[in-house]
């Protein structure tokens, strides 16, 4: 049986990578994502994960590198963190157009200056519109769990495609949690191997990544926009067929408390945890409020989200990002637009906060609900609020 | 590829619009970039082959006399052949519509 053990997440991500039987890891330790490739290249280096460790020279050369590895067909793994994942952002495009299942987890970190080591979800908003399936994650054992998930995603035929999985930065990647490490059998059933349909290999030769003139570059970009948009059901399907095997279950949207909520508060990621304790309290006040966690970023689950949201009065929604001078939150953006053709929509209010690392307590939440039915009800004249921040 | 260029839609695509026929880059007409065309002058050619050297297109070719001809399938028109050539054997023409 596997067993349920205390263990820092970012060394459980590794055992996960390792369970997942990877054959290629290429990638540069970056403060708060150092923990997992330290793990990775220990497990290389003593045999225990019979891998290729590629120590690049930057996060430019770790994304390059992992192209040239899921184009062979082999399975590829990499993580960065903050300006890592900004300084290989421009080979994030490639990966994604040239359909190469690579996984990564990025290790959330506000972006500079000031220099910040501590996490926020800017990293993660500048590399929105990449082209990557991407998930968010809450605790230790989720993280562990979408680590095998976004292997079998991505390497799905119907897919092809490359998953980012997102965590905090030291609120999640440095805590110690009792996790539970499947057993390496189970694994290997439910990934299979990876069989890229058109790998390089001298007997079948193939230019990949080639140069798209302007009669055929538009073809190329909606076959990219149809085939991330087809991949949630692969998403959907994966995510059942894990239940079923591991006992343990997710969904695009996740609710609490929110069936009946008049007021409902949106997040993404570990602090999630936090503002469920905040509800939980506010409930037992007797006040109707709710939580709705997006987990599924891309392709964006345009149904679920309406669906979860179709019964309230007023949604706030918390981004961990600023669009600097827009309309407050990326995320919050999305959700408007998302729902504001429907006829019945909650209103909607924005606020950024928890940047940088700093931290939303329980009461923090619960402040911020209060703030946003105030706003709800007298408005504002602000685009967004931000929590927290000393005048 | 076996449809015209026009006719290609977005499911003619191959995944990750990987190509499958090898060099078939050689499909590809760059001769309609070219504004100016060598004009060859073979009286004053010496067959000496700088032109062949120095095109970056790779597009001339030695023909059975032994002088140098651009293919205008390829040929983009740089000029550099002209530049090159020692006796002033080859001047660059402007194209017509």
């Amino acid at each position: 049986m596997a067993q349920r053990l205390g263990m820092e997440v970012s060394v459980a991500l590794g055992e996960a990578v390792k369970l997942a039987d990877a054959d290629v890891i290429a990638a540069y330790p970056i403060t708060p994502q150092t923990h997992i490739v330290e793990h990775l290249a220990e497990l290389v280096a003593d045999g225990e994960l019979d891998a290729e460790y590629i120590p690049v020279e930057s996060e430019h050369s770790a994304m390059s590198a992992c192209l040239g590895a899921a184009a062979s067909g082999a399975r590829t793994f990499t993580a960065s963190a903050g300006q890592g994942l900004e300084l290989m952002h421009e080979v994030l495009y490639v990966a994604s157009s040239m359909r190469l299942p690579i996984v990564m987890a990025v290790v959330n970190r506000a972006l500079s200056a000031p220099l910040s080591v501590w996490g926020d979800h800017s990293d993660a908003m500048a590399v929105r519109d990449t082209g990557w399936i991407q998930l968010f994650t809450e605790n230790g054992q989720d993280v562990v769990d979408q680590v095998l998930c976004a292997f079998r995603i991505a390497e799905d035929r119907r897919v092809l495609l490359p998953v980012m999985i997102h965590l905090d930065g030291f609120h999640l990647s440095h805590v110690i949690e009792p996790i539970t490490l499947p057993e390496q059998t189970q694994v290997e059933q439910f990934l299979g191997t990876n069989q890229y349909p058109l790998p390089l290999h001298p007997n079948k030769p193939v230019a990949m990544g080639d140069f798209g003139p302007p009669f055929i570059y538009t073809e190329t970009k909606w076959a990219q926009e149809v085939n991330l948009r087809k991949s949630k059901e692969v998403v959907l399907e994966c995510w059942q067929e894990f239940g079923r095997t591991f006992k343990r279950h997710y969904q695009p949207v996740e609710g609490y408390h929110s069936e009946d909520a008049r007021v409902l508060l949106l997040t993404m990621g570990s602090f999630s945890e936090t503002a469920m304790t905040a509800i939980e309290r506010m409930r037992q006040n007797g006040q109707e409020v709710g939580l709705i966690r997006l987990r599924l970023w891309r392709p964006f689950p345009f149904s679920e989200v309406r669906r979860a949201v179709k019964n309230a009065e007023l949604l706030i929604v918390l981004d961990r990002a600023i669009s600097f001078g827009g309309p407050g939150g990326p995320v919050c953006s999305e959700i408007r637009s998302a729902l504001y053709n429907q006829e019945k929509r909650p209103k909607i209010v924005s606020f950024v906060g928890g940047l940088g690392g700093r931290d939303i307590t329980v009461d923090g939440f619960e402040q911020i609900i209060t703030r946003g039915i105030e706003i709800g009800q007298k408005g504002s004249e602000q685009e967004f609020e931000i929590f927290g921040v000393r005048e | 590829m076996a449809k015209p260029e026009s006719e290609l839609t977005w499911r003619d695509l191959e995944i990750g619009s990987i190509v499958t026929e090898p060099g078939n880059a050689s499909q590809y007409r760059t001769g309609d970039w070219r504004s100016q065309r060598p004009s060859h002058d073979f009286a004053k050619c010496i067959k000496c082959g700088l032109c062949y050297i120095f095109c970056p297109e790779g597009c001339l070719s030695q023909t059975a006399e032994g002088y140098f001809e651009a293919d205008l399938f390829y040929c983009k028109g740089c000029g550099i052949c002209a530049q090159e050539c020692p006796t002033g054997a080859i001047a660059m023409q402007q194209e017509e519509e």
